[in-house]
């Protein structure tokens, strides 16, 4: 194997080899012409030249080298003898490829017209048919607008056997567009009688596409032969399409004949259980057919809203009250499910159901209408930067990204202030002077970037500077000064940092009007606690200071998990929980007083919530431990049940317990009792805090 | 997730490197045979998850080695793609009725290979 990375090099290295080896094969066969595996060996030769040549940019001796090929194609099928022309020709050929294959500028174009033309005379009419089938086929690649394909697919029974799973074509369909997917099962039978290598399932497929028919086509490529493949497109301008009946679509896809519909319709049943009784239509393609109405009803639904883009103003307290009712609702769906598990009424459980889904449904909706672009934010800061950088002196550019991230409406409105302070220090504190900027090799003017993104159910805001980064040593100093830290403690960035967000901590030698007074940041901290969001905070010196706000994207209803200490119940917000695993008695006792867990090697420390809380009574035999995480911390909480998800819906703490460490909030369950929402950062902080004293003698 | 490994048989050395890197940088493993006798020798070694082989080789060429394939039980319904040109129907024919599940059209570019490679393999 030749060794080598680039592939045009080895390709001409090969082309080199299989020149030497077609010139071979020529003069062997002029002397043997009948050999069929010397004729074999020069239209391989041939065959890879052109081919790889293509790909690898020798476009012209591929063209050439095709003509050749084609010759010798006709020579290998017995319908071209081998004489001494032949073979004369093709070596002065041979020659002609080398040339474009090492100096292709330098090939004689007439030279090549002239050995193509010597060698139509020579294949005549034998060669007529297989002539120029080597023009590709030009893609039309026209832009269209989204259109709805009706596809039928049934696979052969035995495309299994061709190593084609037909699941990844409805995967790449789906990859197309809005794609509803409806299986066929009728020709499925008894288990008794199945084959278990054939394929028996059929689909039906409603695409809604931009794609075009081709692409469509190139899809079933594969399978084409054989498979029943139906593509046809269904005109969405049709205004009646919009309402189509069953009775319309079965008659139009053949499956039912119009008589059958006139017939059932006279009676007064639904078309559909009807024409099932009836057994003129199987239940798939009833399913099918009422699946196709709803997708095109979609379709055209999606075509309308674009083309009015209707968009109606709503005040903002009526948007809070249709919160504040969705809340009451998620709350009495919980109470109606808890009635229906314990009633043997099935017909109750399917209502249930049916609203547990439409609840979580309305939930989204009404939670999607308060989500507003943060860009509405963003704007007001350009003023700020331009007046602070004037009133300094500091040219500071400020650049934003993630204008469109949207976030509850009620986050926007408390990010206003800390978002504002942020970048006020980050243009007084952390861009320099003109005059240190340049001296440091950096542009004059200050750089100031925010930006927002999603990330799963928290979104991030992110405020960049490109100034001289955060002093570690002032802030140890101070940190030390103030009693925050011990002298020598070890800490790392994130506790050491952690430290400018305490009340009246300031490394600024000189107040300014604009900061350097410790007032604010501890604001700034308590805010986006209050938020249930946490604060990152990295930097480096000389090159700049990144404070990064992680923020729950809504504050009204969260996903919780539901756990049990004692006879109390508990919420864990889930996007804490990693994994719950056991903790039996053995293992806490072998724990002894120490509190930490080997979960796959990887000490985790636990809190017992029993003792944190003070709960009465004895342990479950096994308790759980509900493994949570803060970004790179993890903990236990020990539990003596894990009850499940629930759908939590935020209520705020009376002013008297607001004050309470470890509950973020609380909510109200099912049966009416009432759950306190666990503050996983402070359980988490407080772990840590302990295990500092534990260390520290 | 684990690696899907795919075995490339071309008697072309350029060819096989091409296939290689480009799938290599698609993330799949890819081991690579010189013929048809060959890849069948590497496929007792080692299992893998679809085979890209040229139809013209000596020894062993592409259509026998497909139909080979297909006699082992284990490799029953594993995805095998022709690398074919359009001078070819009728071997590209014959190949598909060994039981070769796609093809691709040669000459071809890296996400023309890439785009086949995932319609069979996913």
């Amino acid at each position: 194997m030749i060794v080598g990375t680039d592939p045009a090099e080895t390709f001409r290295q090969e082309a080199a080899d299989l020149l030497a080896q077609l010139e071979g094969a020529l003069l062997d066969l002029e002397a043997v012409p009948e050999d069929r595996s010397l004729v074999d060996q020069a239209f391989r030769a041939l065959h890879t030249l052109k081919g790889s040549g293509a790909m690898f940019g020798w476009e012209a001796l591929a063209a050439f080298t095709h003509h050749i090929e084609s010759t010798f194609a006709l020579v290998r099928n017995g319908e071209l003898k081998v004489t001494r022309d032949l073979v004369s020709l093709t070596l002065a050929a041979a020659d002609h490829i080398r040339v474009l294959l090492d100096r292709p500028e330098s090939a004689d174009h007439l030279r090549g017209e002239a050995l193509l033309a010597s060698f139509r005379d020579l294949t005549g009419a034998a060669g007529q048919s297989h002539q120029d089938a080597s023009k590709p086929t030009a893609k039309s690649v026209a832009p269209s607008s989204e259109r709805v394909f009706r596809i039928r697919f049934r696979p052969g029974r035995n495309v299994l056997a061709f190593g084609c799973n037909p699941l990844l074509l409805l995967g790449e369909l789906r990859a197309l567009g809005t794609c509803t997917v409806l299986p066929i099962t009728d020709a499925v039978p008894t288990l008794e009688e199945m084959e278990p290598t054939d394929c028996l399932v059929a689909w039906d497929v409603l695409l809604t596409t931009s794609a075009t028919r081709s692409a469509l086509d190139e899809v079933f490529l594969f399978v084409a032969d054989q498979s029943e493949v139906g593509i046809s497109e269904i005109p969405l301008e049709d205004s009646s399409a919009a309402g189509r009946r069953l009775g319309e679509i079965l008659v139009e896809r053949g499956d039912v004949a119009p008589a059958d519909i006139d017939e059932g319709l006279g009676r007064q049943e639904r078309l559909g259980t009807l024409l099932v009784k009836s057994g003129k239509v199987s239940e798939d393609r009833i399913a099918s057919a009422l699946g196709e109405q709803r997708h095109l009803r979609e379709a055209n639904k999606a075509r309308e809203t674009t083309v009015s883009g209707a968009t109606i103003r709503v005040p903002a307290e009526r948007l809070d009250s249709l919160m504040d009712q969705v809340g009451e609702l998620v709350i009495a769906q919980a109470r109606l499910m808890q009635v229906a598990m314990a009633d043997a009424n099935p017909l109750l459980k399917s209502i249930s159901e049916d609203i547990e889904r439409l609840a979580a449904e309305l939930r989204d909706t009404a939670m999607g209408i308060r989500m507003l672009p943060i860009g509405t934010l963003f704007g007001r800061f350009r003023r700020v930067v331009h007046d602070l950088s004037r009133e300094l002196g500091k040219a500071v550019e400020l650049t934003t990204a993630g204008e469109e991230t949207e976030l509850d409406k009620t986050v926007i409105e408390c990010l206003n202030d800390p978002l504002v302070h942020l970048i006020r220090n980050a243009v007084d504190h952390g861009i320099e002077d003109a005059a240190r900027r340049v001296a440091a090799g950096k542009p004059e003017g200050g750089r100031v970037h925010l930006s927002a993104v999603h990330s799963g159910a928290q979104v991030l805001i992110t405020i960049e500077d490109d100034g001289h980064g955060l002093d570690r040593a002032a802030i140890r100093a101070k940190a030390e000064e103030r009693g925050l830290l011990q002298p020598g403690q070890e800490v790392g960035d994130a506790e050491l940092f952690a430290c400018i967000f305490q009340a009246g901590f300031s490394t600024a030698a000189a107040v300014t009007n604009v900061s350097g007074r410790g007032v604010g940041m501890d604001v700034v901290k308590r805010t986006i606690d209050g938020l249930r969001g946490t604060i990152e905070v990295t930097s480096a010196i000389g090159e700049g200071t990144a404070i990064t706000l992680k923020l729950p994207l809504t504050l009204a209803i969260i996903d919780g998990l539901l756990v049990r200490v004692g006879d109390e119940r508990y919420v864990v917000p889930l996007s804490a929980v990693e994994e719950c695993v056991e903790l039996t008695r053995l293992e806490d006792s072998r724990s002894g007083g120490r509190s930490f867990l080997n979960i796959r090697g990887e000490i985790v420390a636990f809190i017992r919530l029993r003792r944190l809380f003070e709960t009465p009574g004895e342990p479950e035999v096994i308790q759980k431990v509900v493994i949570v995480t803060l970004g790179e911390t993890r903990i236990g909480l020990v539990v003596d049940q894990v009850i499940g998800q629930h759908q939590t819906v935020i209520k705020s703490l009376s002013r008297m317990h607001r004050d309470l460490d470890g509950f973020s909030g609380a909510t109200i369950l099912g049966d009416g009792a009432v759950a306190l929402i666990l503050d996983v950062p402070h359980l988490i902080k407080f772990a840590r805090d302990r295990e500092a004293t534990v260390r520290t003698p | 997730m684990k690696k899907k490994k795919i075995l490339c048989v071309d008697d072309s050395a350029s060819v096989r490197q091409m296939v290689t890197f480009t799938l290599e940088q698609a993330g799949y493993d890819v081991v690579s045979a010189v013929d048809g006798r060959d890849a069948i020798q590497r496929l007792q070694a080692t299992p893998v998850d679809l085979i890209v082989t040229d139809l013209n080789m000596p020894n062993l060429d592409g259509i026998e080695l497909v139909r080979q394939v297909r006699t082992m039980p284990a490799f029953k319904f594993l995805p095998i793609v022709l690398l074919t040109t359009e001078s070819e129907e009728t071997r590209k024919q014959d190949g598909r009725a060994a039981g070769a599940t796609g093809w691709i059209v040669k000459p071809f570019k890296q996400d023309q290979l890439l785009a086949v490679v995932k319609r069979v393999l996913g």
